[in-house]
């Protein structure tokens, strides 16, 4: 079980198409003078899919969603909606619709003609537009607020506004930028179940640009993991979380526990692994690859893989000693931060179970795992 | 804003007035200079004129009656007309130059709103006569034109009403861009974005979002170009001749030509309204946009 970072050319999955792509982009690049923001990306979001395009500032996921809101165009490149081609297509000949960051509802405007005005452009007649409208807002739970004006909104109902206005269109796609960002948590956890169900229910595909992984994992069918200007990995929000293609990945999805150290002798199927922390005995590892012996690497686990315990467990897998630094409750779970090397603190959580076996801080522990959740990374 | 300004006004005024004193120098200048004259021609323009000139003391309302002559009708119709397209014409060249400005990056707007400015700080009346110098048969408009081939013959422009209105734009320009300016850079450009997206054209981006939404913009600068355009008086004397007569001259003329103080006063007191008919346009607007968009 064990990956060396992938360049990012092969990190996307192109073979996984059997329908028609609802989006296709294809090598796309884009510089902002010296600045290349968007480096050869490429991607497809198959029809109903909720796509996340998931990166810390900066990454170039903010100019992707711009590029196929048609804002800005590709220096390189080509990208495709419903197969055509979009290069010189302005954003209101594109069958895409925008939810914005801050919403950008028209303030002169009511919430029924915030609503209509696509629909108005298009000129689609009064009638029918009365219907589609109501039926928009029915959909958000907006009904009976038409006449009221954004600014007599609270937040989550601005943003409610904001999706009727770009779904009433019926778009080949909701494009979502930071779609809850503005939101506070309570707020946008509610949110986050109810936009998932609405585009479960209208069928909608989505691409929603985020830089929040816990919101990207649950709401997305598939996640692409961007940095700097660069797509390093797409798969479905289990595949990138338990099998992250670099250490990147890893750290960006969650919380990575990281040992650097080299490999070591083979033992059976498995290898030795040495940590770079002189007081740490060899572990096991699991490698598919016949790995060079003394070849560098970087083991990885997630907190809820490890498991705690204050004698030595009887196992022939892995396991590390360390002493508990600090003790975190924070609810349901409790967040321990353990102490593994001079430079190396390592994190784990448990139920806050009060039959379970407590631990202080300044208690000496062992750490141990199943064996094939030991993920490497070679540099 | 009036709304704010009297809350934050009436506040400390309601407690104590221990700083009023200090407006009463103000107070008196006003008091003194503008509201005593502005009464005494008010009451003259009830008057009635002498033989030779001076002012009889004998209520009438004559002088107003005379002004639906349609001599005069005419005059009042060029100073609106003049004073209309004057803004209208303001406007189009105003706008895109206020929007291009407030778009430009933050560090070139005063630069550029300073160039917008610059013609002020030349007298006014050196700018008129660089218009006739410009204007006139052998100016450098007709020169030009005759040299690109557009017309044959010199144009008639000098002391024609297209003078007047291009003397009134180009002094004005200026007050139509201030307030744009203002109003486009408070306009969020997300909202152009989102209409955009919303399948409007660039046109309807413009009508249906841009021009609401900078209305307040659009109505300020319009009242501060129309106010003093159709009360202009040294460009139409100066660039217009006397065919293209506007308000200002007819109330110059009455009160030193033909020596009708009472008629000019009466003159004077129809341009106040027109102009303070304008003003409450205005604040009226600026009520009803501001009550729009905080959603009272």
């Amino acid at each position: 079980m064990a990956t060396s970072s992938t360049p990012p050319f092969l990190a996307s999955d192109q073979s996984l198409s059997p329908t028609p792509s609802t989006i296709d982009v294809r090598g796309i690049v884009r510089r902002h003078g010296a600045v290349l923001a968007v480096d050869q990306v490429s991607f497809q979001v198959r029809r109903g899919e909720f796509f996340s395009l998931l990166g810390p500032s900066g990454a170039g996921k903010t100019s992707v969603l711009r590029m196929l809101a048609g804002f800005e165009d590709p220096d390189e490149g080509d990208l495709l909606i419903d197969g055509r081609s979009m290069l010189g297509v302005p954003p209101n000949r594109r069958p895409v619709n925008l939810v914005f960051q801050s919403y950008a509802l028209f303030p002169h405007l009511t919430v029924f003609d915030n609503v209509a005005f696509g629909l108005k452009m298009r000129r689609v007649a009064s009638t029918l537009i009365e219907a589609q409208v109501r039926q928009a807002l029915t959909m958000v739970k907006l009904f009976g607020k038409e006449a009221r004006r954004p600014a007599q909104l609270s937040g989550g109902e601005q943003q409610r506004v904001a999706l009727a206005r770009a779904l009433v269109n019926k778009p080949a796609v909701v494009l979502l930028d930071e779609p809850l960002a503005a939101l506070d948590q309570q707020l946008r956890q509610a949110m986050q179940v109810e936009l998932k169900s609405i585009q479960q229910q209208a069928g909608l595909t989505c691409v929603c640009v985020t830089h929040h992984q816990e919101e990207a994992m649950m709401m997305s069918d598939r996640i692409a993991v961007m940095h700097q200007g660069r797509m390093w990995q797409v798969g479905s929000p289990r595949e990138v979380y338990e099998r992250p293609c670099n250490l990147f990945v890893s750290r960006f999805l969650g919380v990575s526990n990281e040992l650097p150290g080299r490999i070591g002798a083979p033992i059976g199927e498995d290898r030795l692994f040495q940590p770079i922390d002189a007081d740490q005995p060899p572990l096991t590892v699991r490698t598919l690859t016949s790995e060079q012996a003394g070849r560098p690497a970087t083991l990885s686990l997630r907190p809820e893989q490890l498991r705690m315990a204050r004698e030595r467990p009887a196992t022939s897998g892995p396991v590390l000693s360390g002493r508990i630094e600090k003790v975190l409750f924070a609810g349901s779970d409790t967040k321990y931060l353990v102490r593994v090397g001079p430079e190396r603190v390592w994190e784990t959580r448990m139920t806050s179970d009060a039959s379970l076996p407590s631990f202080a801080a300044g208690d000496p522990v062992f750490l141990h795992w199943s064996l094939p959740d030991g993920r490497l990374f070679f540099e | 804003m009036p709304d704010h300004d009297r809350a934050s006004s009436q506040a400390p005024g309601r407690s104590s007035c221990r700083s009023c004193w200090l407006a009463a120098p103000g107070l008196l200048w006003m008091g003194l200079f503008f509201l005593a004259p502005l009464g005494l021609v008010f009451a003259i323009s009830f008057a009635s004129r002498g033989t030779y000139g001076g002012i009889v003391w004998e209520f009438t309302a004559a002088n107003y009656l005379d002004l639906l002559h349609p001599l005069y009708g005419k005059i009042l119709g060029q100073s609106l007309w003049y004073a209309s397209l004057t803004t209208a014409i303001c406007f189009v060249l105003g706008f895109p130059l206020a929007y291009v400005i407030a778009r430009s990056p933050a560090r070139w707007q005063p630069v550029l709103l300073l160039l917008v400015m610059l013609p002020f700080w030349t007298n006014f009346l050196v700018r008129t006569y660089a218009w006739m110098i410009l204007l006139r048969q052998d100016g450098l408009a007709n020169r030009f034109l005759m040299g690109l081939g557009v017309v044959d013959a010199p144009l008639e422009l000098l002391y024609t009403p297209t003078a007047v209105v291009i003397g009134l734009v180009y002094s004005y320009l200026p007050f139509m861009v201030l307030p744009l300016y203002v109003a486009v850079e408070r306009l969020d450009p997300l909202l152009v974005e989102a209409a955009w997206d919303l399948y409007a054209s660039r046109w309807s981006v413009f009508t249906r979002v841009v021009v609401p939404l900078t209305m307040p913009g659009i109505v300020g600068g319009c009242v501060l170009v129309f106010i003093p355009s159709i009360g202009a008086f040294i460009t139409p004397d100066l660039l217009g001749g006397a065919r293209s007569m506007m308000i200002g001259n007819l109330i110059q003329h009455e009160y030193l030509v033909v020596r009708d103080w009472p008629l000019g006063s009466a003159v004077s007191f129809v341009l106040m309204a027109i102009v303070m008919a304008a003003v409450v346009l205005y604040y009226r607007h600026a009520d009803r946009t501001a009550e729009a968009l905080e959603g009272r």
